[in-house]
């Protein structure tokens, strides 16, 4: 009934581990996989304008609610003026304010949003709109259209679709032409159909905004029709009567009122550029899980210096391995010298590479091996013997790398970076069991330890298995888990099926 | 894979992780290792248990006493000098006599002469912990060679061979003879060459042998036949082995013996992790023995209660019952 323990114990972890690692990849966004960027747009508008002898104020719209995107950041670049955000009718605006300026001024507003299909239209439902009052001869024309429309729909949608249809028509009644005959732009257009629909007792308004694709110098905004159905808002094309949104359509701002409003200046004009560009998810998810003010945040591995990451990344990889070396251990039943060398090797191959790694451990071993069995016949004491190897050791690798280096193989320096304690008292164990198991059974666990290290190489160097667990630490919980099971397995090893084979077949 | 495993099981036989962590992690408490861990702290228990032990000579535990050793040999021909805490057998040198001109060269199991500073160096490794579990600080024992029975003498190549009995929770389990050849250099330990023989543990009478996981019929070095051998006194050996329970408090214990010339079975001795191979010397597992033993268990048996009990239920007759019983065999 102990084992129940294990299993609760080892069930906690990973669902708490799990947990964590589901809601920062899921909620917080952080990404699963290394080097996932997602696609920013910056989108610049600069209002340039003559300024006037006086004080300046400038209003411009800026976007509020986006459906499919997500605000990264915003900023303005106005130099001496000053800056304020606040809620206007149409949403929020953006106001900059100057006692005086001379001449020709340009403000910059930029914003960098990122693609986020949760990001829905959270808006309020807008009351019914009252009867424009509209004069003769257009009330007339504006009353037909409307009934006559009426009578050849059914609900919001289809009432829309149709009279987007007949105001398109090539060949429009005299009604509509009546109608249209004023409206010269796109946003004049939408306008008219606004107020047909507010006749007809809809909610309705203009978007605008543009469609964001790659780069753009100068992009030109995109009138919109939104119509209230009495439960959500569903947006129209107003040249062809389709019920959809173009593809990525950042919302600009909505409403009739102008884009810009100038005090103090003339001839005003905005222009917008859209650039894209693409930045580390994991940038993404740290601002959007700061915005959030989630705590989760506070001990990501990547708030740390970056010289630190760079030591976690490869001490996070240690359980990883030694994981491995359980499952080999235990599992397997490689023998293999020390607990954790293995591992330890394993480390080092990743700066030396695994050939070379592997050419120049087993090097090491045997130029250590040699001289530890020349020691041997001094008869020394063990401390000052196992001192003596690891100085030959240390000799050993420095006259390697010199070697190496003259021979303009720069890869034999990296012997360097092997434990060379550990390699001292490899080689100790190694020429302990070479004088009393024999020589084969030194080479068998000499070879054991290489193969454990280069298994454990191949998965403590998987890239996507290092961003993993840098990203999501909380996943060494179930590693801690699956260890402590495997603590518990109580089965036979691969190696025993082969060693006790005679008594499962006589 | 999976069907070898089932085999396997069905066989009863026990691995290394079920040992580790069903028997020695459970019945093994980590506070008794230092009792079989330190022979000399074993020999005085075993002693003071009424068992009969090799002699001790001395013990040298400093640097510093190494030099005492001609001394404490002073009036031996021969001996045997080994760590106290050492681990399968390492380390173990075997003096069979001293040269006849110098008394300070040695004669060793395997015939060949070394002098006494080579012995004084080995003894000076001992006791710095080269042999020892840990590596930690160590001691060095000198103690009497055992003159062995000429049992089995045939089937041993120089060298002691000595008899290994597992005992679960006081009840003797299994056993075999561990003979040693030219590959163990004189030494009784499997994974050093020797060859494990099973024992018929109702009669004490020797099975087939293995050697490196493969069954022989023969010793390898002598040729004789390893079967058919009968072990004296196994009585007194199987008793003295279920007292080494009440000894130690281990309950998965491997009890060494050898059998002495003039002095009958010695407790060698004991160790809390015994290997697993004595179930291929004897072609069959531990499990279904330690099954039977654990559904008539009887906390107030006897060390000869339980010896007799192992005679009854784990000798030929049960034995054959047992064989009949694993899969594939047809009598």
């Amino acid at each position: 009934m102990k084992h129940r323990y294990v299993y609760v114990l080892a069930a906690m972890l990973t669902v708490v581990g799990l947990s964590v690692f589901f809601y920062k990849w899921q909620v917080l966004g952080f990404p699963i996989s290394e080097n996932q960027e997602t696609p920013v747009w910056t989108i610049e508008s600069s209002v340039k304008f003559d300024s006037g002898p006086g004080s300046i104020k400038v209003q411009l719209h800026v976007p509020t609610l986006t459906p499919g995107f997500r605000m990264l950041n915003e900023n303005s670049v106005s130099r001496g003026y000053g800056f304020t955000l606040n809620y206007g009718s149409g949403g929020r605006e953006a106001q900059w304010a100057i006692r005086r300026a001379d001449g020709e001024q340009t403000i910059y507003y930029r914003i960098s949003v990122y693609e986020d299909d949760s990001v829905d239209q959270s808006d309020t439902t807008p009351p019914f709109p009252p009867m424009p009052v509209i004069n003769e001869p257009l009330k007339t024309a504006v009353d037909v259209l409307v009934s006559d429309v009426r009578e050849h729909s059914a609900d919001t949608a289809t009432f829309t679709t149709e009279l987007l249809r007949r105001i398109n028509d090539p060949s429009p009644d005299p009604n509509v032409e009546l109608l249209m005959s004023g409206a010269d732009t796109n946003a004049d257009f939408v306008g008219v159909v606004t107020m047909v629909l507010a006749a007809a007792r809809i909610p309705a308004r203009m978007v605008r905004g543009f469609p964001l694709a790659g780069r753009q110098r100068s992009a030109d905004l995109v009138a919109w029709l939104e119509v209230h159905d009495g439960d959500r808002w569903l947006y129209f094309n107003p040249t062809t009567g389709e019920e959809r949104l173009p593809e990525r359509f950042l919302v600009w701002w909505r409403g009739n009122e102008r884009l810009v409003n100038l005090e103090g200046g003339s001839n005003v004009e905005v222009r917008f550029a859209i650039q894209k560009n693409y930045l580390d998810s994991v940038a993404i998810a740290e601002t959007q899980a700061a915005q959030r003010d989630a705590s989760a945040i506070d001990f990501s591995l990547y708030s740390l210096p970056i010289q630190t990451q760079a030591v976690y990344s490869v001490l996070l990889m240690i359980p990883i391995g030694a994981l491995i070396m359980v499952l080999m251990r235990n599992f397997v039943g490689i023998d293999a010298f020390g607990t954790f060398m293995p591992v330890l090797i394993a480390l080092a191959f990743r700066e030396t590479q695994l050939l070379w790694g592997v050419i120049l451990f087993t090097l090491l071993v045997t130029l250590g091996l040699s001289i530890r069995f020349l020691l041997d016949r001094l008869r020394l004491l063990l401390v000052p013997r196992l001192s003596a190897v690891l100085i030959v050791v240390v000799i050993l690798m420095l006259f390697i790398s010199l070697t190496s280096h003259r021979l303009g193989m720069e890869t034999g320096l990296s012997v360097a970076l092997f434990p060379m304690v550990i390699i001292a008292m490899t080689i100790e164990r190694m020429s302990v069991v070479w004088e009393e198991r024999g020589a084969a059974d030194a080479i068998r666990a000499g070879a054991g330890s290489i193969v454990v290290a280069v298994v454990a190489y191949i998965f403590m160097g998987m890239a996507w298995l290092e961003h993993l667990i840098f990203t999501f630490p909380e996943l060494l919980l179930v590693v801690l888990a699956m260890v402590i099971l495997a603590g518990r397995y109580t089965g036979y090893r691969l190696s025993e099926l082969k060693r006790f084979r005679a008594l499962s077949t006589n | 894979m999976f069907g070898a495993a089932r085999k396997l099981r069905e066989a009863g036989v026990l691995g290394l992780n079920e040992r580790n962590a069903d028997y020695i992690a459970r019945l093994n408490p980590r506070r008794l290792y230092p009792l079989v861990d330190d022979k000399v702290l074993t020999k005085k228990l075993a002693l003071e248990a009424g068992m009969a032990v090799p002699d001790l000579y001395g013990v040298i535990a400093h640097q510093g006493e190494v030099r005492r050793f001609p001394e404490i040999v002073r009036e031996q021909e021969s001996f045997v000098i080994k760590p106290a805490r050492g681990s399968g057998g390492d380390g173990i040198i075997v003096v069979t006599g001293r040269s006849k001109r110098k008394r300070d060269t040695f004669r060793m199991s395997s015939g060949v002469f070394v002098s006494e500073g080579e012995i004084l160096h080995h003894i000076s490794n001992t006791v710095s912990g080269q042999y020892s579990l840990s590596g930690s600080r160590d001691a060095a024992l000198i103690e009497y060679c055992v003159h062995f029975d000429p049992i089995f003498a045939d089937v041993s190549y120089q060298g002691v061979p000595d008899i290994r009995v597992i005992v679960y929770r006081g009840y003797p389990v299994m056993a075999m003879v561990r003979l040693p050849t030219r590959a163990s250099d004189g030494k009784a330990n499997l994974h050093q060459g020797a060859v494990g023989a099973g024992v018929d543990m109702g009669s004490g009478t020797t099975l087939t042998g293995v050697l490196d996981d493969d069954v022989v019929d023969e010793h390898p070095d002598t040729g004789a036949l390893i079967a058919g051998l009968e072990i004296p006194k196994w009585d007194f050996i199987l008793e003295s082995s279920a007292r080494g329970y009440e000894v130690t408090g281990l309950g998965y214990l491997g009890v060494d013996m050898v059998i002495d010339k003039n002095r009958g079975p010695l407790i060698l001795e004991m160790n809390a992790r015994p290997g697993l191979n004595i179930q291929i010397a004897n072609g069959i597992g531990l499990s279904h023995r330690i099954k039977r033993i654990e559904t008539s268990y009887d906390a107030t048996a006897t060390p000869a209660e339980r010896a007799a009990f192992a005679r009854l239920e784990f000798g030929t007759h049960a034995r054959q019952l047992e064989l009949l019983r694993k899969p594939g065999i047809h009598t």
